[in-house]
């Protein structure tokens, strides 16, 4: 193996489910990087000029350039370091793991939102919808540990938002948005992933995470009245 | 065992058209289904239960849903030819950043530019219209996205070309004095037989908004 001077720079914040994936596979596949934690109410000229476009984290910055979107950081993750694979090999099954991954940010996450940032009858609504579409993940988790089959994949580190995160938050909203009884292969998932130590290293701190979460839902309450 | 493809699709999709073209620039054989969105069909519903939406490409009754996965799908599975991603992990990321803010900031604003009135309208305007300059920016002096090779982002971005005479006449703008690049980028686009195969008429779009928006009980 011919050695490098790779800079691995990940721009993220630590309760980003976004951020927290892209460290999940930057781990997985054993590549060192620095972290940098991102003000988001006070945005860095390094961000800004990173992801002009957007704005946001997390950006990958890989020997200086940019790479925004944590979807397209997650495939590039893949495409430049080989081992551990995330994405499966087959072009058929690879499609399949892009559509979930895109039903998990576009469809569970927004909808997920809804129920930390509503209240009454918003917030109801928010759960049933919520409910549906997670109906469909427990569906595809049946006869196998990882939505990745038997070992954790693409899907599985961009639905750790629900595992780590809409999980996470039934806690401070009042709500069992993901119980047991409605979604077993869920919690057995959950359990699976629990035990695979690079979430472990890479989830944030439950106790801290739980405070973040109450904050930022008091806030969405104060905006949304 | 010959390859069995069909794609569910709406003639005036955009999203439909990046997988006709992509279908096309591979010389793929498919058979192409008109699906009625007023009145889904048992096949549609069964091939994307999840959004029942089109473009469903179906490869040996197995289904791809989302139009730049199929794209995606279509180039790793068919590989001969040009591909229309980049082989360097970095210049594909940009290709796929590019695809997905073509998703996430053009489509949105074109449905209030044909779909609103007044000051919605107009907003949609002012953002569709910022898009697009990002857009050409991006493209620069090259000649297409992807630099010499028509590909991925083109793909992602020519079936909007057909939709520009209506939304200039519903938004009283020109594409061409804002983002001339663009347009003689999508000129250029225009000339290869998969797209040209591909995109409807511009007034057959422009005809067809008023009905839509009939259908679905906009004024």
């Amino acid at each position: 193996m011919v050695e490098r001077s790779e800079e691995v720079k990940l721009l993220g914040m630590w309760a980003s489910p976004f951020s927290r994936r892209v460290e999940i596979a930057l781990t997985l596949k054993g590549v060192p990087y620095e972290f940098s934690e991102q003000d988001i109410t006070n945005k860095s000229p390094l961000l800004l000029q990173s992801n002009p476009v957007h704005k946001m984290i997390p950006v990958l910055l890989h020997n200086g350039k940019p790479i925004s979107e944590s979807l397209v950081i997650l495939e590039y993750i893949d495409d430049t370091w080989q081992n551990n694979p995330i994405l499966p090999q087959d072009p058929y099954d690879r499609a399949i793991a892009r559509f979930w991954a895109r039903f998990l940010d576009e469809q569970v996450y927004v909808t997920a939102m809804k129920v930390v940032g509503k209240v009454g009858e918003e917030k109801d609504a928010a759960v049933e919808a919520t409910r549906d579409l997670l109906k469909l993940l427990e569906k595809e988790l049946v006869g196998k540990d990882f939505l990745g089959g038997e070992s954790l994949g693409f899907v599985d580190i961009v639905a750790t938002l629900v595992a780590f995160w809409l999980m996470r938050t039934e806690e401070v909203v009042g709500v069992k948005v993901v119980p047991v009884e409605m979604f077993p292969e869920i919690h057995r998932w959950v359990k699976n992933l629990l035990d695979v130590d690079v979430i472990k290293k890479c989830i944030p701190p439950e106790d801290e995470h739980l405070d973040y979460i109450r904050a930022r839902m008091e806030s969405l309450k104060l905006k949304s009245v | 065992m010959a390859d069995e493809v069909i794609l569910l699709d709406y003639w005036p999709s955009m999203f439909g058209m990046r997988t006709r073209v992509a279908l096309e620039e591979k010389n793929i054989k498919f058979d192409y289904r008109e699906q009625d969105l007023f009145n889904k069909s048992p096949i549609l519903l069964e091939m994307n239960p999840v959004h029942k939406k089109i473009p469903v490409l179906i490869h040996n009754g197995k289904p791809v849903c989302e139009s730049l996965i199929q794209v995606e799908y279509i180039d790793e599975t068919w590989p001969g030819g040009n591909p229309f991603l980049p082989s360097d992990p970095y210049q594909r990321a940009q290709a796929k950043f590019w695809g997905d803010f073509i998703d996430k900031k053009v489509y949105g604003p074109t449905r209030l530019i044909w779909g609103a009135k007044g000051k919605e309208q107009e907003a949609g305007t002012k953002e569709f219209i910022e898009m697009l300059k990002m857009l050409e920016s991006e493209l620069g002096d090259k000649t297409y996205f992807g630099g010499e090779t028509f590909g991925y982002v083109d793909i992602a971005m020519i079936g909007f070309y057909c939709w520009f005479d209506v939304l200039e006449k519903c938004g009283n703008f020109s594409i061409e004095a804002e983002c001339p690049k663009l347009i003689a980028w999508a000129k250029r686009c225009m000339k290869r037989e998969s797209v040209a195969k591909s995109l409807p008429d511009s007034d057959k779009i422009t005809k067809f908004v008023p009905e839509l928006k009939k259908k679905i009980g906009i004024e």
